[in-house]
């Protein structure tokens, strides 16, 4: 029996006002699974993260994860899944052991746990010898690690990434990426959006959002065969997706 | 309860480290109490005069020793002209200037009737009035002195006046006006620090990006309230108690009435006020707008609609009809009531239970505020 799919999204559309920002989108993720969700900017990411971690309400359709209903259950999506917001955020004003004990509270970490899960975030970061610096003065890249291990103290058996490598340098990148991989290694689903191109060949799986539609989905090496061209980067497979999305739409209007 | 401590914890840790708000906490309270206590107490006395005397006879001079003996009045000088009585007025040397004619003490002598002139300063009516009221007080009470010498010097006995009024005043005995202003100072106070802090407190989360991030948490929204609220309660207790210490030692006030009742009901409506800057911070989702709509809308109506300045009693229906929803009002005069007349629950218990609805109702609608989805 294969299990339940870590999240499953079913004709999903959220509307403000009368601009779609989510149009009509599915999709199932499988649990482990690293989903890459990449676009543009303005391509409607965040909005499908939102609902997906309770925080919006959807127009209409379905999001489900961990089996129960983002749009019904928030409390208990809540409950199961850890999320880094785009603008990963901690609080300068506490120092990095400060942080990792509040967010350890939040999750209600079970008191017994908390030093172990305290050493995991620290030692994830790279900052077991930093515990008492202001995390206001870490650099992008740690504290990027900081607030990824501040998102799974409670060990959720889900976590939603948002943009969690924009506005860091490669080598950070590149760094932060073998931390999703670890996570994935030890059974945890991760969502992960980026508007960086190339990261989906980091990703089991990616799905290409364009102006709230979902126009390609699939492993990165099945996306490159699509438009059969061996040679090609994702950045390009991309950009020729996008480009014959565009010619469609012309068409249509004409 | 875990994750209400760690964010009453947390929040400790933000007010530790930010000078601006603990200095805003702990010294404010004072300051204000120390400028208002003294620039609002309305105690009128020393009031300056200088005493024109055209007459120049015992009688003339028995009426102005009067005015020198009371504490009311301070003589300082004496002048000869109304140029110089004028000019004393004009840059402010004297409030007020007594004229007595010539003729004054023949008149009294002969039994006919005397009169005297005084010339006040009117640019500030309310001193005004209070000196013009002791000013007649003074008179009247030297003319019945007269009158009755008279009656005995021309036969017709002991007349006593017929009405001898002896008035007690209750409750505020001395008069004093800072008796009645520090209590009322203490719930203008605690409104404006209480809604301030607050003010920040949920809208720099959400310009910092971590109010998402807190809301995908299991954490409740009433969780989240309590706790910020317990951070805040610990400052607002300190101020309560270092306001009622400094109304009592520094400024004298009678404390009559039980000292757990005046900080149960200053623990109500401390947290009413904590929430209702919670609210305005969760409406506004910005720090800036949230301060000035916190210091507005504590400020104004604790200060003018609370019966702390202006009694509810003589204001017109509509101030006396909005001000059924200030809940410093309640607050004003549970203080007084317990300072001044050391009154128990059996008086005081409306207003607060009104105090505890009015914390209960803006509770509610902070939590609400925060249940509903982040767009
Ligand atoms: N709360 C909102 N109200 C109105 N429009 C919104 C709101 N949130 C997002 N949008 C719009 O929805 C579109 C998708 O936004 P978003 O999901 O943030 O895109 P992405 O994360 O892919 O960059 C954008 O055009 C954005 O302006
Ligand atoms: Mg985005």
């Amino acid at each position: 029996m294969r299990a339940e799919p870590a999240v499953v999204i079913e004709n999903l559309v959220k509307r403000f006002g009368s601009f779609v920002a989510v149009d009509h989108v599915s999709l199932e993720v499988a649990r482990g699974e690293i989903f890459g969700f990449l676009g543009p900017n303005g391509a409607g990411k965040s909005t499908t993260i939102r609902i997906l971690c309770g925080l919006l309400a959807p127009t209409s359709g379905r999001a489900v994860v961990q089996g129960f209903d983002a749009g019904s259950q928030p409390e208990l999506v809540k409950a199961h899944i850890g999320y880094m917001s785009q603008r990963f955020s901690l609080y300068n004003d506490l120092t990095v052991e400060e942080n990792i004990e509040f967010f350890s509270g939040v999750y209600g970490v079970a008191p017994e746990r908390r030093e172990d899960r305290k050493a995991y975030a620290l030692r994830m970061a790279g900052l077991e010898g930093h515990r008492g610096v202001m995390t206001g003065l870490l650099a992008g890249g740690w504290k990027q690690r900081l607030a990824l291990g501040c998102a799974i103290l409670h060990e959720p058996p889900v976590i939603f990434l948002d943009e969690p490598t924009s506005g860091v340098d490669p080598v950070a990148r590149r760094a932060f990426w073998d931390l999703i991989h670890d996570l994935s290694d030890a059974g945890q689903t991760v969502f992960v959006t980026t508007h960086h191109m190339d990261e989906a060949e980091y990703c089991h799986r990616a799905a290409l959002m364009y102006r709230g539609r979902v126009i390609a989905l699939g492993a990165p090496a099945e996306l490159k065969a699509e438009l059969k061209d061996d040679a090609a980067t994702m950045e390009d497979v991309f950009v020729r997706l996008i480009e014959r999305e565009n010619a469609a739409d012309t068409g249509h209007r004409a | 309860m875990r994750r209400t401590r760690a964010i009453a914890r947390k929040e400790l840790l933000h007010i530790a480290r930010d000078p601006r708000s603990l200095i805003m906490a702990l010294a404010l309270p004072m300051v204000m109490l120390v400028m208002f206590g003294y620039a609002l107490s309305l105690d009128v006395d020393q009031i300056p005069a200088v005493i024109y005397d055209q007459d120049g006879t015992a009688e003339s001079r028995a009426l102005w020793d009067g005015f020198r003996g009371s504490r009311y009045f301070t003589i300082v000088r004496h002048v000869d002209g109304y140029a110089q009585a004028e000019s004393d007025l004009e840059r402010g040397a004297a409030l007020a200037a007594l004229v007595i004619p010539r003729g004054f003490g023949a008149k009294l002598v002969a039994g006919e009737r005397a009169p005297v002139q005084l010339i006040l300063d009117g640019t500030d009516s309310n001193t005004a009035s209070i000196a013009l009221s002791y000013a007649r007080g003074l008179i009247l009470a030297h003319s019945g002195r007269v009158q009755t010498e008279w009656r005995l010097r021309s036969g017709a006995g002991e007349v006593p006046p017929p009405v001898d009024a002896q008035i007690r005043v209750a409750y505020n005995s001395e008069l004093k006006s800072k008796n009645y202003i520090v209590p009322g100072l203490i719930a203008v106070i605690l409104m404006i620090i209480a809604a301030l802090l607050t003010s920040l407190a949920i809208a720099r989360e959400w310009e910092n990006g971590t109010m998402e991030e807190l809301l995908s948490t299991p954490v409740r929204p009433a969780e989240l309230v309590l706790g910020k609220l317990s951070a805040y309660f610990l400052l607002g207790a300190v101020d309560m108690v270092t306001a009622v210490l400094a109304g009592v030692v520094i400024f004298g006030v009678p404390m009559r009435g039980s000292t757990w009742l005046l900080f149960l009901s200053g623990g109500v409506f401390l947290f009413g006020a904590l929430c209702w800057g919670l609210l305005l911070s969760a409406i506004t989702r910005n720090q800036l707008q949230a301060y000035q709509l916190g210091l507005l809308s504590s400020f104004l109506p604790a200060f003018l609609l609370s019966g702390f300045v202006y009694a509810v009693d003589s204001m017109p229906l509509l101030p006396r009809a909005v001000s059924a929803a200030v809940p410093a009002r309640y607050f004003v005069s549970l203080l007084k009531g317990v300072f001044l007349k050391g009154v128990g629950l059996e008086v005081l218990a409306v207003e607060l239970g009104l105090l505890a609805v009015y914390a209960l109702v803006v509770f509610a609608l902070v939590t609400r505020k925060l249940r509903e989805k982040i767009a």
